[in-house]
């Protein structure tokens, strides 16, 4: 055992040193290697963080983690599809400690009438006090006040919708919606307050109220379309659906955010292949310079190698010298590289600014400012891959080195 | 002389040689691949996005845009469309009306966006015509008639031939209302126009919404996108100039497209920077090497009489020589790939729901051109011959006589 941990020592001091012989060449291979993780690194970041974020603010436009409906509302979300009131059952799962949070929404389309425009808007009628621990409206209201109860009167809009209807915080609109008999339910709100939102959808397309006012208004009694449940993980999210669905019965449909929306989980898996992708085709470009760098090292030492052979060294040692060689160049690279991409995502930690192309990648759910995130396992791929590739691109040239003719390669001036 | 000796040099290690050219050769290859695929996928990117609703080119009142309200008006709008049509001699132009109201069948109620269209035109502008899966679209211009998307039509319930009534509210504030009989079923595919979108004949739409004669937009679609300019320039010379009225192009109406590209764009040069800079680092190596084994050589060619900077040049022609292979090479293998992949063309697959965001189909085929060809191994030539210049620099400062002595 210790006679082998000299002998490797001896190898890697040995590679260390033919390293450096050629120091020009190793540098700019070096060079090239930093380039190369570094760029990996802080593009898988840079995904990383973006992605991060479209799953964070589809979770908050959603929202919930876990979601529970009538199960024709997805299909078809009118009030014809509404849940019926909590069974004592499911109320208790919804207080078991695996839940942060829970709310109960009513939420149907609705046309909304000021004195100068009307708009089709989505109408949701919330719990203020439990909807706050879930979702961002109270934390995105820009005017006026939050809703202060289930039967509030008041109604909160979007600053885009304000301006596009034309009125004021304090004026009164008219939301029209239907009743489960189809006959038009109406009703005139005061406007209390009005929010802004990264995502102009949002803004333009949906007003809250109180859920009692909402469900008198649309005569269903206690009824709701949704209830929204938030874990203490998101990714999570799948086993507190299964323990939910359970209490829930039969009779309603139990989804965790991954059904939901599964564009999120798609994006989600695309990334890593794409981390994979990317990493690969960087490293091809450095394998080429890598081989080169190992073909050009082996020949200038021809007749050391030839002597080497001559004495009696065996050729499998003569492998793992430019193996060795070939990995110590990959590790200093690699090291300096994740230190950049660290050093750099660091510095970019309040995030990139992308407002100028914000209106376009708002359309697909990216908010305005992207922040990289250096994940443990983007590390661990570009890394590996990098090291395991870089292993197999080194086998070639150290089998040539060691298949020498010793008679030969010593003849060689 | 100089170019079979820079031919000669390249070939004294081959081995070396072909593994920079082939480094010039992957990312060639690469380029020419992913440069030529994205050009395909914008054009279908920016085609899809337009054709079923948008157009090239809209003619609308200046706030409408921003504000889009019912009393923001093109006046007479089908005589402005009539005009431009004879005006620009161009068949594709069609005016519409465009409103919210509230889409009651027997059953349920929806908000959707009303489109008042003239029937006659409405093919030339947008393909949403040509996308009814059932029924026919409208083909009279005030027939109470309506088309609807299909998602719509689901969810109120309502089958072919069935009345569908419209409430809202008419320009002149007054209470509008209309009954409509459903004629056909349209499936774009864009799940925002199947789910909200009803296409009543303009004539229908000026009468419950009290328009008169005016309309909210004239469509302009032009023959291809790389006219829109021109076509755009025309239309402002056409329409009646000191009125409200203004033109806007797609990347006014749809600000976000050009954007997605732009920033898809942007995320993909920094990998074909990387690329070509380490190529270039490729390069440097070889011939910094390549220069430093043939210091000798240098010294006794300089002691002849030879200039250094004509050994310069030697050692720049030969990274041309390696760029002008690698170009050559990598563009028939990105030429044969694509040849390869334009076949089947590249099945989404799971993405599929993703790229329907972008108005993507679900197989996306990369597409031929000069730019797309060129660009690429152009960029990498250059890096490389840029990686040249410092060894060739070096050969200034050699003094034959070091040279000679060095080992």
């Amino acid at each position: 055992m210790r006679s082998l941990l000299a002998f490797a020592w001896l190898n890697v001091q040995l590679a260390w040193r033919n390293l450096w012989r050629n120091y020009r060449r190793t540098l700019i291979m070096l060079a090239a290697i930093v380039l190369g993780a570094w760029s990996m690194i802080f593009m898988a970041s840079l995904a990383r963080g973006m992605v991060t974020q479209m799953v964070r603010d589809g979770l908050r436009a959603l929202p919930g983690h876990v979601q529970i409906h009538h199960p024709e509302y997805r299909e078809d979300p009118t009030v014809v599809n509404s849940m019926p009131p909590l069974s004592s059952e499911l109320r208790s799962s919804l207080e078991s400690e695996s839940v942060v949070a829970w709310t109960s929404r009513v939420r149907v389309p609705a046309v909304i009438t000021s004195e100068r425009d009307t708009r089709g808007v989505t109408l949701v009628g919330i719990d203020p006090e439990r909807e706050r621990l879930l979702s961002f409206v109270a934390d995105d209201l820009a005017e006026g006040r939050f809703l202060e109860g289930s039967d509030d009167k008041g109604l909160i809009v979007g600053r885009k919708l304000l301006e596009r209807l034309e009125t004021d915080l304090g004026k009164r609109v008219v939301v029209m919606s239907q009743d489960p008999e189809n006959d038009v339910a109406e009703r005139g709100f005061r406007i209390v307050g009005v929010f802004d939102s990264d995502l102009a959808v949002f803004e333009e397309g949906f007003v809250f109220a109180g859920e009692a006012i909402v469900q008198q208004m649309l005569r269903i009694g206690e009824q709701a379309s949704e209830i929204a449940i938030i874990g203490d993980d998101y990714r999570d999210a799948e086993r507190l659906a299964a323990d939910v669905a359970v209490a829930a019965g039969g009779e309603l449909q139990v989804e965790p955010w991954m059904e939901l929306d599964p564009m999120l989980q798609t994006m989600m898996g695309l990334l890593d292949a794409f981390i994979l992708v990317f990493v690969v085709i960087i490293f091809m470009a450095l394998s080429f310079g890598l081989v080169n760098t190992l073909v050009m090292a082996v020949f200038e030492r021809t007749r050391e190698i030839g002597l080497m052979l001559a004495l009696g060294v065996a050729p499998r040692s003569i492998v793992a010298q430019v193996i060795v060689e070939c990995v110590l160049l990959l590790l200093v690279g690699l090291a300096v590289g994740n230190l950049l991409a660290w050093l750099t995502v660091s510095a970019l930690s309040d995030g990139i600014d992308i407002s100028m192309v914000a209106e376009g990648m708002a359309d697909y759910g990216v908010g305005s400012v992207i922040t990289p995130r250096l994940g443990l396992r983007d590390l661990a791929i570009a890394n590996l891959t990098v090291l395991i590739l870089g292993f197999l691109a080194s086998l070639s040239p150290a089998l040539r080195a060691s298949r020498l003719e010793p008679v030969k390669a010593l003849s060689e001036s | 002389m100089e170019f079979q000796l820079a031919w000669r040099n390249l070939w004294r290690q081959p081995r070396r040689t072909w593994l920079t050219t082939g480094a010039m050769v992957f990312c060639n290859v690469i380029l020419v691949f992913l440069v030529s695929l994205q050009l395909g996928m914008y054009q279908l990117m920016i085609d899809s996005s337009l054709r079923p609703f948008v157009g090239h080119l809209q003619v609308q009142h200046e706030d409408f845009l921003e504000g889009q309200k019912l009393r923001q008006v093109v006046p007479a709008a089908a005589t402005v469309a009539a005009d431009l049509r004879s005006n620009l001699q161009l068949e594709t132009v069609s005016a519409r009306g465009q409103a919210f109201g509230l889409a009651s069948s027997e059953e349920r109620s929806y908000g959707v966006a009303v489109v008042g269209v003239d029937p006659l035109f409405e093919p030339g502008v947008s393909s949403l015509p040509g996308l009814v899966r059932q029924g026919r679209y409208l083909e009279s211009f005030d027939a109470q008639e309506a088309v609807v998307g299909a998602l719509l039509a689901h969810n109120l319930r309502v089958g072919l031939g069935e009345e569908i009534t419209i409430l809202g509210s008419g320009r002149d504030g007054s209470f509008a209302a209309g009954v409509l009989t459903i004629v056909g079923f349209f499936e774009s595919g864009i799940s925002d126009l199947d789910r909200s979108a009803l296409h009543i004949p303009l004539g229908a739409f000026q009468e419950i919404f009290a328009m008169e004669s005016a309309g909210h937009s004239v469509v302009v679609t032009a023959p291809s996108l790389f006219e829109v300019d021109i076509v755009k320039q025309r239309v402002e010379q056409t329409i009646p100039s000191g009125g409200d009225l203004a033109v806007r192009d797609w990347n006014a109406l749809e600000p976000g497209l050009r954007q997605a590209i732009q920033s898809d764009i942007a995320s993909a040069w920094f990998m074909y920077a990387v690329l070509i800079v380490l190529v270039a680092f490729s390069v440097l190596n070889t011939q910094l090497m390549s220069v430093l084994e043939r210091t000798k050589e240098f010294g006794v060619v300089m002691a002849l009489g030879i200039t250094p900077s004509r050994l310069g040049r030697v050692v720049l022609l030969e990274t041309t020589l390696m760029g002008v292979i690698g170009a050559v090479l990598g563009m028939v293998l990105g030429v044969a790939l694509l040849l390869a992949i334009g076949r089947t063309g590249i099945p989404l697959g799971s993405i599929e729901e993703l790229a329907a965001q972008y108005n993507l189909p679900s197989v996306i085929y990369p597409r031929f051109s000069w730019i797309g060809l060129v660009a690429g191994p152009l960029m990498v030539m250059m890096g490389s011959i840029c990686a040249a210049l410092y060894p060739a620099f070096r050969l200034r400062r050699l003094e034959p006589v070091d040279a000679m002595r060095s080992a």
